[in-house]
């Protein structure tokens, strides 16, 4: 049975995994950026690798769930082919097992080198990520910004948890397939579903399967990284930069009781001055911020520090591939009750 | 006799429709049986139920002494041969035999070797590249070599040529010949079945009209043509199957073991064709007549 699966399975595997070399080769012969140095500052091209990487470690499973999960069933029942297959001397329980194993392992595989690969070429950037700051935006010379690690855009693109996406996608596939029994549309599905699950466990999920860590931070002209002005003058939005690596799910200005309040309005003034006097004072004055939290107003910030990364992978992959054996079962199930 | 196939009060409903209702029969061992009727009587549902594709909705079914695709010692003893004779378009047909061999502890691959050599495939073309008979016959090759107890052909020459038909029914005909196997075979084709078969059924919505040899069905009915008379005053043994008049002459089909004696009739043999036609066309006059038959209930579902 595993001779057929993977005669039947080998084209397709040959041309994601061909895709793969040269992605790797690509990722080897650029070589990571900047190696050692802490200061992260891309070239045009080393930024579009950056970004492709994180892409492509996204697009990967939602690839593999389309073009392996989706038509392993339904290929052979629009073809008619099922009829050939169960009645050799394998039950199709076990037909469908030798299929999803060796795919799914094949899946896990792909997954795991691309995102080995990215993560290794990114991992300078990754570590000299900070927090965006105004200080940042107005010096020239300052470093890039980027996104740490544990933070959404680049969390699902390091690590362990694309092999988890790429399994779930690809039992989600199947199990599409057997419910719908159309290749076309069991891939629509798969990607409507695949993209909605991972959506719900970015803001339903990964927030909160550790709870979040709180921290006050003082306001200091170093580490502010967003004033918004309302019409009336007041401060509409104030935000400082987290702990350097952390996610930051939540900021607020504090007042000396420790309640939720907006910035005083004195505050926008201050710290941005209007323009012409902002040309002989080009760095915000350090008595707005020695007022501010003279006045006991604090920024309190709720994060999953940096430190965590690897946890929330561990927990977030653990949650996919439940997920998918929960499928598993479904597909093998269903293949017993629901097929033809 | 010993029963390849016994079902009792088989049933299978897909969604609303029932396919096949209250279906008693049996099938005896070391026959080519041909199981014939019209479209919708339940012919292909029988035959997948059979192998196992499908699972009852009611009653039993009995192959090989065992529940139909119920673990690989059962997928061992049946041979399945789908209708349109699926083949993988992608795989070659030396792939096949590999996959016959791989999937089947049986497999007997000199015969899948040699009927492949002789038949003229070219190992290394691809199934999808085939014709039609040399498709049916690589499919019936894979049927044949896992050496099953039973092997059913759910209208293996449906959508082929007369010639391609007549080849593909031929070498099956020998390999039964030589192996010794059952075949349950579907047609709705009587000649082919004429040409290959020994033994029949005719399914009639689900129901079974009439079984046995070939034979002895061909020896036990007769056409009768005579002077226009009321088949009431028949004698108690001659079963009438079907009756036509005309202002001055009456043509029944009659069943019975006894000798007719009656001279006012011109007996003759009938043709498998006829045969199966009268049986055929009986159901749907008795349902139509009387107004309690099965026929007009099946309408009603449709």
């Amino acid at each position: 049975m595993i001779w057929l699966a993977w005669r039947q399975f080998r084209g397709q595997a040959m041309a994601v995994y061909g895709l793969l070399a040269v992605l790797v080769v690509i990722l080897v012969i650029t070589g990571p950026p900047l190696p050692g140095s802490g200061v992260a500052r891309l070239t045009s091209a080393e930024d579009k690798v950056y970004n492709a990487g994180i892409m492509l470690v996204y697009g990967l499973p939602a690839i593999i769930g389309i073009f392996w999960g989706a038509p392993l069933v339904t290929r052979e029942l629009e073809a008619g082919t099922y009829r050939l297959a169960w009645n050799q001397t394998v039950t199709r329980t076990r037909w469908l097992a030798t299929k999803l194993a060796l795919t799914g392992l094949a899946a896990a595989t792909a997954a795991g080198l691309l995102s080995l690969a990215v993560t290794w070429w990114a991992g300078s950037i990754d570590a000299a990520s900070q927090p965006s700051t105004l200080a940042h935006v107005v010096s020239v010379t300052g470093a890039d910004a980027f996104a740490s690690r544990v933070s959404p855009p680049v969390f699902g693109a390091r690590g362990i948890v694309p092999v988890g996406y790429a399994v779930f996608a690809f039992v989600l596939g199947v199990a599409a397939g057997i419910l719908l029994r159309r290749t076309v549309l069991a891939m629509a599905v798969t990607l409507a579903v695949f993209v909605a699950v991972q959506v719900a466990v970015l803001f339903a999920v990964r927030p909160y399967v550790i709870p979040a860590a709180q921290d006050t931070i003082p306001i200091t002209s170093a580490n502010i990284s967003k004033l918004g002005v309302s019409g009336s003058g007041g401060v509409a939005e104030l935000a400082v930069a987290g702990p350097r690596g952390a996610w930051v799910l939540a900021a607020e200005t504090v007042d000396a009781a420790g309640q939720a309040v907006t910035a005083p309005p004195w505050t926008a003034t201050c710290v941005m001055p209007p323009r012409q006097v902002s040309e002989t004072h080009p760095v915000p004055s350090q008595e707005c911020f020695a007022k501010l939290s003279a006045l006991g107003y604090r920024q309190l910030v709720t994060y999953q520090p940096a430190s965590r990364f690897w946890a929330l992978q561990g927990i977030e992959t653990a949650i996919f591939l439940t997920l998918s054996a929960l499928l598993t079962w479904l597909c093998i199930r269903w293949t017993r009750t629901r097929l033809p | 006799m010993t029963a390849v196939l016994r079902a009792r009060a088989l049933g299978k409903k897909y969604q609303r429709r029932w396919a096949l209702t209250d279906c008693t029969l049996e099938i005896p061992a070391g026959h080519v049986t041909g199981l014939v009727g019209p479209n919708g009587a339940g012919k292909s549902t029988l035959l997948n139920l059979a192998a196992g594709m499908l699972t009852p909705t009611a009653g039993t079914i009995e192959v090989c002494g065992g529940r139909p695709g119920s673990g690989p010692a059962q997928l061992a003893k049946v041979g399945y041969v789908a209708q349109d004779t699926p083949t993988y378009a992608r795989l070659t047909v030396s792939d096949h035999l590999r996959l016959g061999a791989r999937l089947n502890p049986s497999w007997d691959d000199a015969l899948a070797r040699r009927r492949i050599e002789r038949l003229g495939l070219d190992p290394n073309q691809r199934a999808g590249k085939l014709s039609g008979g040399q498709r049916a016959q690589l499919a019936l090759t894979l049927g044949l070599a896992k050496r099953p107890e039973l092997l059913i052909l759910d209208e293996p020459v449906a959508a082929l040529d007369p010639l391609a038909r007549r080849e593909v029914l031929q070498d099956l005909m020998e390999a039964v010949a030589e192996h010794g196997l059952s075949v349950v075979l579907s047609s709705h084709l009587v000649a082919d079945l004429e040409r290959v078969c020994d033994h029949l059924i005719v399914l009639v919505t689900s129901q079974v009209e009439i079984t046995g040899e070939i034979d002895g069905l061909l020896a036990t009915h007769h056409r009768l043509v005579g002077p226009r008379r009321d088949i009431a005053t028949l004698p108690a043994d001659q079963h009438v199957i079907s009756a036509s008049h005309t202002d001055r002459q009456t043509t029944l089909i009659i069943r019975t073991e006894a000798p007719i004696l009656d001279p006012a009739w011109t007996v003759s043999t009938i043709g498998l064709e006829d045969l199966v036609l009268a049986y055929m066309g009986r159901t749907a006059r008795v349902g139509s007549g009387s107004g309690s038959g099965r026929r007009p209930a099946l309408e009603v579902l449709r």
